[in-house]
């Protein structure tokens, strides 16, 4: 597996690190239902058989984090954009 | 058929002719008592022992594939107790006594083999996680050993002792862990649960659930609507994907796990050895072949494959341990689904959803419970409370702070 | 590449021109032809026998050559085994090649270069390979179907593991590993190229060509050591010369390309994702051993932007009685052995033939002049084109073979069906040709099916991984003049979709021979037994069976029946199996939907790969790297005994003349500290540096207490946690300056709390003006404690530097040493008068021989990991085993840290119920009631008299050390309600060690309470 980092481009696998589901927010602390809130953000995941935006993290190389898309079936990258410039979206179906 | 010394002789002499299904290929009714998804291990042997133990016998188990397919099929057979956590270890002593009877019971052969499972350990800190695992497994009266460096060479002189990175200091050994022939171990309990009446139906792929009153009642399938007093999800790898057709969330995540075997050798590994220092265990089956593994590749996959990096990964430490084995060679790979739970252990409970009940999260350790998630799920459906070994395994315990996490290592499944 | 090898030496008289008496020695060699040097002669054994051969044989070539039939047992029945193929796929002929730690078992002797010293045995037979006591195997074979021992051994039920399953093991296996470690270098390599080419037959070397000349990189990887494929072993011609000769051309034409590498014995085995290919180069292989240095083998990972897929195609067999027999070979085999190896595989050979291409190995067998006993086609018409090219042999249409009587050497003799009576033919050979498998696999690694071809009765590939072509037999492409064209234009458009753009050429000439089959699977009318899988020994009855008890998905009757799971992989086997298969399904029926019935998932490797190969250096000293800190050399010299800290090596302690074991050298380190001063390499601790506007704000956020509230010049201790709420690091942070921070993690999280500060900077709050960079590496640090440390850093820095009002206790300072920029820090873990001292990287070894120096003429000494260890402990100061991902701050006794006036990560869960009950287990120290009892980390808590069950553990003991200040052993633990139960005496348990010790529960702080020593 390979990964178009935007900063060093093409890469193997082994120089990031894996994270999981790039579309959580993290959940306001101060909101009412912080507890229920923060439980589903630490702990539930959509889990898609298709197309899922994951956070990768460059450690092998420049240190960014990544927020990917990716087809859990097939293994085949959409796109792949620094998490800075990317906005967490809704899996997309 | 029930096998024995005098059918299988009568057999050889006629030709093998009078041989039946292993366990009958059945159409589905209508409507069941219980409905299982997923014809996995834990899926049928939940079947047999509602069917043995809880007299429940109008049951079917619903598989998309074929039998045994799923994880009992992709894994590398290792059957132990070893485990720290109070949640956790009397479940699976509970396996273990399950796998000790097994064979009688279910008159199939598993060959389950008590080889022993000993686990390395190379420093210091790591020694002392071994005791306080071990003495854990004593307390639940489960057997367990702390060896030293001595105690490991003499029962497996091959390993790296000089000129190793990171030198070998000794190991926990459990005695009454080892193997078992992972596929008659899905055939066997499909064999007695069908002998009992289960309906096992394959290439019944479920597409939805049928829900009157916010409760669910059946399921929606490719062979027809089926409907059912209680169902159970037991489809590890794919957890995510049906409980979302009930509308819930689960604390899991689907990953990759690789394994591998090598080409067959003569008696060579006596038992189920890993690695501390690296992603790397190992055992040898009958047929000779050496039977190893190592780390998760570590992103979400539906795939059943993974990639190179991970293979050379687990070779590395293989080479590490054991540089004996450089000449052999790897023979065949696969990869399996796992559910990689939130805190590394299993769920067994009921759901938000009424009648639908939930055996998931079994990260890449499900096949050593076989026997004992068939059995604790089983209790659970048939009398809606959990098995006391089983009850940790909670949906709510995310919520609540009751994790078990063996590892330490947090709501990070790639983690576990 | 430096390894470039030379091609196989073409024969002189590769023409024809020899002479025609056999050679001595070698009762079946050809007079002529070939493509072996005959002018060379190489010696070699089997099973201790001297033989001899020439460069350009195989092992299996060299045997044949020499009237070797019988060379292995196969797996269960331990039947008489010969050579079945020539090439990889081969079941039959495996061997053990080398002797002591070189000792590779399961070798296919088709695929052995032969080497001048090679020593070969056959194996899974004793005594000997001809008198094979397990061969009684075969009388027991009414009960060895497929999947009797599932049904058996089960009486009595203590004999399984006893009795049986011994008895089973030592039966099974087929080679037998040397045991000791292997003595070889494996190397791993990576490569980018623009076209991969896999395999160089006519399709391969056609697409290498077009793809070249169009002037892409290209990579061309050829399993053989002869580049050519198929080309090699028939009587061929391209352009109007000889096929082997055309491909000699081809080869030249591309080594002269610069842009061009060829990987010869280099065979591609996986597939995997993004254009990544694992393939195996097998180095030095085909010599006795390697030189000194040479790798034997190379893992190449390639990658390409894309491949041409030219694996070729697999001739597979037919199941009929006795179709395992020694003699009884692939036809395209036995044309292999006549063409490209000038040897006779027997001397009456008879070909049942399914398929056109048969009838070729007939008409080379006349060519040769080798007898052809006769030619059997179960097709009732045949090309009369066909017939007139056997050279007058006997053909036989409409006819199949029954049944093959023969022996131990083999066939001598065949039973066929014709004109529906049985008739006896004498042969000493029988080629069987039942249709070609394209390989299928390296398409299909990926997960995408293959497709069933009706016209080839075989699958072939659908579905193409991305950036991946499939050219010739590979591709069902089954005549020459097809491989070349469809090479050609693969190759083209593989270079193009690189963007190189090639000059039109003519495509290489070549006849379309005639490529019909019939199917034929399965010879019903077999008497004896009839092989599917001929190394894991499944029959036809096997087949049979397993439909009988339901295990008829290809899945179940792999698995049930261990079809295809044998070291060939399945390759002459599974399609045959699966066929048979269907047909049961289907009921008997000619009409067989292979496309639905589909076949078993191809998985990497291809071709079984060493372990060793996959490891490369990764073993030994060299399995992982060693980190190293600058002060390495200095310890080294100072005598110190190291200790792995993950990658890291650390200065554990530091024996002296006289001290007889650790316990000595650590407790004169603790005391010596304690009582003067002592200084330890605290290099490998994690150092963070955190700039920006926001740095406070971000540090506010990622620690539970609060950090910009510190005034530059200080430092502070902090508690990070998991989103979790549960305990991730600890460590200080130092600030530098207004928007300047440097924070340390502990060694074995420096990696993890990185990358958790990079994500809560990038992913949570973007927003905040801040960056961070792991300073780790590029500063030595030590720390000096003890009593004495002022007088040793005054000696370092002068007084007024190191004053306790110009460095308080937690104050910081850049500051200059010998010329050199420094921090330092007023920083204690040992609980004395401490200081930390930083300097570049460079200067470390400098920095700790000047400290060595100045602590001695103090009357101290270094000190190493365990006496740091010790110390902290005596301390109560948290470390690895406390912070072990199962303990919160409130377990830690950190709670009061916790602020409730801010967010930080891990607040809200920290606060879960089970969190934060009273019962948890909590940070005690405990000491032994009885002085003298030695206390062990990993021992459980009992209530004294409490039965030891786990329904009564209360907890666990996580570091002891032996204190010499308290002259005995203390621990830190985790104790349900701890902290309420000081003074209370409970069990430290440990049944593993035999241990079991009343201890009193004490606070975890042993030494110094108060503190005063901190601010001596």
């Amino acid at each position: 597996m390979r990964i178009t980092c935007p900063y060093c481009g093409p890469r193997d696998v082994a120089e990031f690190t894996y994270l999981g589901d790039g579309t959580l927010r993290r959940p306001d602390p101060a909101a009412p239902g912080a507890a229920a809130a923060f439980h589903d953000y630490v702990y539930l995941r959509d889990n898609p058989a298709g197309r899922h935006t994951e956070l990768w993290y460059h450690a092998g190389g420049c240190r960014s984090w990544l927020r990917a898309v990716r087809d859990t079936r097939t293994h085949a990258f959409e796109s792949v954009a620094l998490a800075t410039d990317s906005v967490p979206s809704e899996q997309a179906q | 058929m029930r096998f024995s010394v005098l059918s299988l002789a009568r057999e050889a002499l006629t030709g093998h002719r009078g041989w039946t299904p292993t366990w009958r290929d059945a159409a589905p009714r209508d409507a069941y008592d219980v409905v299982i998804i997923g014809g996995g291990g834990h899926g049928l042997a939940t079947a047999y022992y509602l069917a043995k133990e809880f007299g429940i016998r109008n049951v079917a188990v619903l598989e998309k594939g074929w039998i045994g397919g799923g994880n009992v099929g992709r894994n590398t057979t290792i059957i132990r107790s070893n485990y720290l956590l109070p949640g956790n270890e009397p479940f699976y002593e509970q396996a273990m006594k399950l796998w000790e009877g097994l064979e009688q019971d279910f008159n199939y052969n598993a060959m389950v083999s008590q080889r022993g499972v000993l686990n390395l350990y190379h420093s210091d800190a790591q020694r002392d996680a071994y005791a306080r695992r071990g003495n854990a497994m004593r307390l639940n009266g489960v057997d367990s050993e702390l060896l030293d460096r001595d105690g490991v060479r003499a029962m497996a002189p091959f390993l790296t002792f000089d000129d190793a990175r990171f030198p070998i200091q000794g190991g926990l050994l459990q005695r009454r862990g080892g193997t078992a022939r992972h596929d008659a171990v899905a055939w066997g309990y499909a064999r007695g649960a069908s002998d009992r009446g289960v309906d096992i139906v394959q290439h019944c792929e479920v597409t939805g659930f049928l829900r009157e009153a916010g409760r669910v009642v059946g399921v929606e399938t490719t062979r027809g609507t089926i409907r059912a007093g209680k169902i159970g999800m037991a489809v590890a790898g794919h957890s995510s994907r049906v409980a979302g057709m009930a509308g819930l969330r689960l604390p899991i995540e689907s990953h990759v796990l690789q394994a591998f075997v090598s080409e067959g050798i003569k008696p060579l590994i006596p038992g189920v050895i890993t690695f501390g220092a690296g992603h790397f265990y190992i055992s040898q089956s009958d047929k000779g072949g050496l039977v190893f593994g190592g780390d998760i590749d570590g992103y979400n996959s539906y795939a059943q494959r993974g990639n190179l990096a991970v293979v050379e990964d687990v070779c590395e430490g293989g080479m590490a341990l054991m540089p004996m084995i450089g000449r052999l060679r790897l023979l065949r790979s696969w990869g399996g689904i796992m559910d990689m739970s939130m805190d590394g252990s299993p769920i067994i409970d009921r759901t938000p959803v009424d009648g639908l009940y939930l055996n998931a999260g079994w990260c890449y350790g499900g096949f050593k419970a076989t026997p004992a998630s068939g059995f604790c799920f089983a209790h659970l459906l048939a009398r809606d409370e959990p098995h006391p070994v089983a009850a940790a395994f909670r949906l709510d315990r995310f919520a609540s702070g009751h994790l078990i996490d063996e590892k330490g290592a947090g709501a990070q499944p790639n983690l576990h | 590449m430096s390894h470039a090898s030379q091609a196989a030496p073409l024969a002189r008289d590769a023409d024809g021109a020899g002479e025609s008496r056999p050679r001595a020695g070698q009762p079946a060699r050809l007079a002529s032809g070939g493509l072996v040097d005959r002018t060379s002669t190489l010696h070699f054994t089997f099973d201790g026998r001297s033989l001899a051969g020439h460069p350009g044989d195989t092992l299996a070539s060299a045997l044949i050559a020499n009237g070797v039939r019988l060379v292995g047992r196969s797996f269960k029945y331990h039947r008489p085994r010969g050579i079945f193929t020539a090439g990889p796929e081969e079941p039959n002929a495996l061997v053990e090649i080398g002797t002591g730690a070189r000792r590779t078992p399961n070798t296919k002797a088709t695929t052995v270069e032969l080497f001048d010293g090679l020593q070969a045995v056959s194996q899974n037979r004793w005594p000997s390979l001809r008198v094979d006591a397990l061969a009684i195997n075969q009388l027991g074979g009414p009960f060895l179907a497929a999947g009797f021992y599932y049904k058996t051994f089960m009486w009595p039920a203590a004999f399984w593991e006893k009795v049986y399953e011994p008895l089973i093991r030592r039966a099974a296996g087929l080679g037998g590993a040397s045991g000791l470690p292997d003595p070889d270098l494996y190397e791993k390599s990576h490569a980018f190229c623009d076209v991969l080419v896999i395999g160089s037959g006519p399709a391969g070397l056609a697409a290498a060509l077009a793809a070249g000349r169009a002037g892409a990189r290209v990579i061309l990887c050829e399993d053989d050591f002869a580049l050519g494929g198929k080309l090699l072993a028939e009587r061929r011609e391209i352009d109007g010369r000889p096929g082997a000769h055309w491909a000699r051309a081809a080869e030249a034409e591309l080594a002269a390309m610069p842009e061009v590498t060829i990987l010869r014995r280099c065979q591609v085995f996986g597939t995997y994702d993004d254009g990544v290919y694992g393939a195996l180069e097998r180095v030095a292989d085909h010599v006795a051993a390697p030189r000194p240095g040479q790798p034997r083998q190379r893992l190449w990972r390639i990658v390409a932007r894309a491949c041409v897929n030219a694996m070729g195609a697999v001739e597979r067999s037919i199941a009929f009685g006795g179709n395992d027999r020694p003699g009884v070979m692939t036809a395209s085999a036995v044309r292999t052995y006549v063409n490209r190896f000038g040897v006779a595989p027997g001397r009456a050979v008879a070909v049942f033939t399914a398929t056109d291409d048969g009838w070729r190995t007939a008409a080379d067998l006349a060519a040769a002049g080798i007898g052809v006993a006769a030619v059997i086609d179960p097709r009732s018409g045949v090309a009369p084109a066909l017939r007139a090219s056997v050279g007058g042999a006997r053909v036989l249409t409409g006819a199949r073979v029954c049944d093959v009587r023969g022996g131990a050497d083999g066939v001598r003799a065949l039973e066929i069906l014709h004109d529906g009576r049985r008739e006896r033919i004498v042969a000493d050979t029988l080629a069987v040709s039942g249709g070609w498998n394209p390989q299928v696999a390296l398409a299909t690694h990926k997960g995408a099916k293959p497709r069933w071809s009706e016209a080839l009765q075989s699958f072939v590939p659908d579905a193409m991984p991305q950036g991946m072509r499939v050219a010739g037999a590979a591709n069902g492409e089954m005549t020459l003049a097809a491989c070349l064209a469809a090479g050609a234009a693969r190759g083209e458009e593989a270079a193009a979709a690189c963007g190189f753009t090639a000059a039109p050429a003519p495509a290489p000439r070549a006849d379309d021979e005639p490529c019909g089959l019939v199917a034929l699977w399965h010879v019903a009318e077999s008497r004896s037994k009839a092989f599917v899988d001929l190394q894991n020994d499944v029959t036809a009855a096997d087949v049979d069976l397993a439909h009988r008890e339901g295990f008829r998905s290809v899945e179940h009757l792999k698995r049930y029946t261990t079809l295809g799971m044998a070291t060939d992989q399945g390759k002459t086997s599974n399609v045959l199996g699966h066929a048979m298969m269907a047909a049961l399904t289907a009921g008997g029926t000619d009409t067989v939907d292979m496309g639905r019935v589909g076949t078993t998932m191809a998985r990497p490797p291809h071709l079984p790969v060493a372990i060793g190969a996959f490891a490369g250096h990764h073993r030994g000293k060299h399995f992982k790297p060693t980190r190293l800190s600058a002060a390495q050399v200095w310890a080294e010299g100072a005598g110190a005994t190291f200790v792995e800290t993950g990658l890291w090596l650390r200065a554990q302690w530091y024996p002296r003349p006289g001290e007889t074991d650790w316990l000595a050298s650590v407790s004169r380190e603790v005391r010596t500290v304690r009582e003067a001063v002592g200084f330890c390499d605290v290099s490998t601790l994690g150092k963070i540096d955190i700039q920006g506007a926001d740095a406070g704000a971000f540090l506010d956020r990622v620690y539970v207490n609060t950090v910009s509230t510190l005034p530059v010049g200080k430092a502070r201790y902090g508690l990070m946690l998991r989103e979790d709420g549960f305990a991730l690091d600890d460590g200080t942070t130092a600030r530098l300056g207004p928007e300047h921070y440097l924070m340390s993690t502990t060694t074995a999280n420096a990696a993890r709390v990185m990358q958790h500060l990079e994500f809560c900077h990038q992913v949570l709050w973007p927003d905040l003006d801040v960056a961070m960079v792991s300073v780790t590496e590029q500063w030595s640090q030590f720390s000096v404690a003890g009593p004495r440390a002022r007088d040793v850093m005054a000696r370092l820095f002068g007084a007024s530097d190191v004053s306790d009002a110009s460095l308080p206790y937690m104050g910081c300072r850049a500051t200059r040493l010998g010329g050199a920029p420094a921090r330092v820090f007023r920083l204690s873990f040992s609980g004395e008068l401490a200081y930390e001292i930083a300097v570049p990287a460079r200067f470390g070894a400098a920095l700790a021989e000047a400290l060595a120096e100045a602590v001695a003429a103090h009357g101290g000494c270094p000190y190493g990991t365990e006496a740091l260890g010790v110390m902290r402990i005596e301390k109560g100061h948290v470390a690895g085993n406390e912070l072990n991902g199962q303990t919160t701050g409130r377990d830690l006794g950190l709670g009061r840290m916790m602020s409730k006036k801010k967010d930080y990560v891990g607040r809200v869960m920290a606060e879960r119920p089970a969190l934060v009950a009273p019962e948890r287990p909590s940070l005690v120290g405990v000491r032994p009631v009885d002085p003298s009892q030695r206390l062990r980390a990993g021992s459980h808590f009992l209530r004294l008299g409490a039965e030891a069950s786990v329904g009564n553990d209360e907890g666990y003991l996580t570091s002891v050390a032996f204190s010499p200040s308290l002259g005995g052993w203390i621990g830190l633990g985790f104790l349900a309600s701890g902290p309420d139960r000081l003074g209370e005496r409970i069990r430290a348990y440990d049944p593993v060690r035999g241990g079991d010790v009343v201890v009193e529960v004490v606070s975890p702080v042993f030494i110094d309470p108060e503190g005063s020593r901190l601010h001596g």
